[in-house]
């Protein structure tokens, strides 16, 4: 795959502004990309140039302002849903991946309490599949939906090394699994897993499978209905695009069937004082007035990764991504989470310092203008199931260099003589 | 903003040598838990017979060298103070954790627990800093509400 140009990537960092800060008299080191990305300015100019000249009401009103922004709207939907490889009416726009992945859960709640649809409507000794890799928002809501429905919330293991494999998914499958919900790369240890045979497996066992692939649209390119999947859930904000809008993907089928969760205006046809009829997707699932500024944000800030090249992008980070891990790897009493044996990594890396809480390498790394996540990433058990009370975690946008990776790993390299470990 | 501001040597030292460490049986210990970084402590405070004094300090947990320093500090700072006198005594500390630089801790009424005044200026570890002081002020509640 071709990499991104030395001329690329100074074209690159001079559309985030960001990167031309100091922090704490050095410049920024960004490696926080998998949490929330940085924005380039192009995508932020289009979105408040839009939000100054053409916001307006949309799907409603006959005044041309109205008619532009509903135009805008649909396009911005077409273009993010190109973006992913999805049909434009699969795309249904919530306010993050956590808020995508509850509507699922709280649509298979509310069906639980009636009784149908079948599909979505689970039952006292019904299983709910979820993995050890699990970010806390693919777990609790299904937690919530277990202690509803008296389901039983079943975990596939991870290897010591991180690894979900197609077997370990397969020991915890039975007879009574209604739901298999996993995510496609785990946004602690960066492995990607093998989502397809994981879903194709889930789904011949009459389960509804749920991706969250939130990391895979951050580090490369998404395509939705590759996964085989039922629903796919993703962040515009862990992809350069606005915070305050992602995406629930579904089949056709499993958008239809699933029970309208929210409801109001702008998802309705007949109204009567006693019922009413619904739109289908995605209008069915986006009730009141939606995200416009945001979705014309994130639309153009995937014409720019288009422009840039997705499969360059990636690759670039891939290959960036080999180098930190081995360079992080390589530092004396630090400890990886997540083998680079056998699998197929995503930029990013976290790991232990011995002797030193993750909170304190944070703080010293800041102090070198290097910018990490510390803590549990959202991933509590995962971190217990590793031996650890939670971690550091490097991880690497479209704009990141090797003097990125350098610095970071020569200000690591320093941390426990900085607090007095030898 | 200074690295060396927030890690004094003092906060280094006691994170290794951490005084109160070590729980024993009975008493009401309080566990605490830092959602954002995982941080966690059960503290027990030891009263006098009367009730009215703080003869020890015990807690055990994990956690950043700020939370864990806090926590040894306040053992050797606390210890001994009527019970009235550590609730004025931690309200003045989290005044001044909360006050974002604003306010230092004075050394006279402090002591070795001033080292811990940059801690204000990083707004993001003044949890870690109040960690063991929460678990102390519910480990006090819990005792009144037993009646002992």
């Amino acid at each position: 795959m071709s990499q991104l140009t030395a001329e690329q990537s100074a074209a690159i960092r001079a559309e985030f502004p960001e990167l031309s800060e100091t922090v704490n008299g050095h410049p920024l080191v960004y490696l926080d990309t998998a949490a929330t990305s940085l924005r380039p300015r192009s995508a932020v100019d289009v979105e408040s140039e839009f939000a100054l000249r053409h916001t307006a009401a949309v799907y409603r009103g006959a005044h041309t302002l109205a008619a532009e922004a509903t135009e805008a709207y649909d396009d911005a939907r077409a273009t993010i849903a190109g973006f992913v490889g999805a049909r434009p009416n699969q795309l249904v726009f919530t306010s993050n991946a956590t808020e995508s992945l509850n509507l699922v859960a709280l649509a298979v709640r509310l069906a639980s309490a009636v009784g149908s649809p079948a599909r979505f409507a689970l039952r006292t000794g019904d299983e709910i599949v979820v993995t050890e890799a699990e970010h806390h928002a693919n777990l609790i809501p299904w937690q919530e939906v277990a202690r509803q429905t008296g389901a039983i919330i079943r975990v596939a293991p991870v290897s010591d090394g991180g690894e979900l494999t197609v077997d370990a998914v397969a020991s915890v499958l039975s007879d009574h699994t209604r739901i298999v919900a996993f995510p496609s790369v785990s946004n602690v240890l960066g492995i990607t897993n093998p989502t397809r045979a994981i879903a194709d497996q889930a789904r011949a066992a009459g389960a509804l499978v749920v991706v969250d692939a939130c990391q895979s649209a951050a580090h490369g390119r998404l395509d939705v209905e590759s996964f085989g999947a039922d629903f796919v859930a993703f962040s515009a904000h862990k992809m350069y695009g606005p915070t305050g809008i992602g995406a629930l993907w579904g089949t056709a089928e499993a958008l239809t069937e699933m029970p309208v969760v929210l409801t109001g205006g702008s998802m309705i046809t007949r109204v009567e004082y006693d019922s009413s009829d619904y739109l289908p997707a995605p209008a069915k699932f986006e009730p009141g007035t939606p995200r416009l500024t945001q979705a014309i944000g994130w639309a153009h800030t995937v014409s720019y990764l288009d422009a840039v090249g997705v499969d360059a992008i990636a690759a670039h980070e891939e290959s960036l991504g080999a180098v930190m891990y081995a360079a992080v790897a390589e530092i004396p009493n630090v400890t990886v989470l997540g083998t680079d044996k056998g699998v197929h990594r995503v930029g990013l890396v976290s790991f232990a310092v011995e002797g030193v809480h993750p909170h304190d390498v944070g703080q010293y790394l800041d102090s070198r203008g290097v910018a990490a996540r510390v803590g549990h990433h959202c991933a509590q058990p995962l971190h217990k199931r590793l031996g650890v009370d939670s971690s550091t975690r490097f991880s690497l946008g479209m704009y990141s260099t090797t003097d990125d990776v350098a610095i970071a790993v020569a200000a690591l390299a320093d941390v426990r003589h900085y607090f007095g470990e030898s | 903003m200074q690295l060396d501001d927030l890690y004094q040597q003092i906060i280094l030292d006691h994170n290794k040598k951490r005084a109160g460490y070590g729980l024993h049986e009975g008493g009401f210990p309080s566990h605490q838990y830092n959602p954002t970084c995982g941080d966690e402590i059960t503290l027990t405070v030891r009263l006098s017979e009367d009730g009215e004094t703080i003869t020890a300090f015990e807690w055990e947990g994990s956690g950043c060298s700020i939370s864990q320093a806090s926590a040894s500090l306040m053992t050797s700072e606390a210890t001994g103070m009527s019970v009235a006198e550590f609730e004025r005594f931690a309200e003045g500390f989290r005044e001044a954790m909360r006050s974002r630089g604003t306010i230092a801790l004075p050394e006279e009424e402090f002591g070795d627990l001033a080292a811990l005044s940059g801690v204000s200026k990083f707004v993001a570890r003044v949890k870690c800093a109040m960690l063991a002081w929460v678990a102390a002020e519910d480990s006090l509640l819990l005792t009144r509400e037993s009646g002992n």
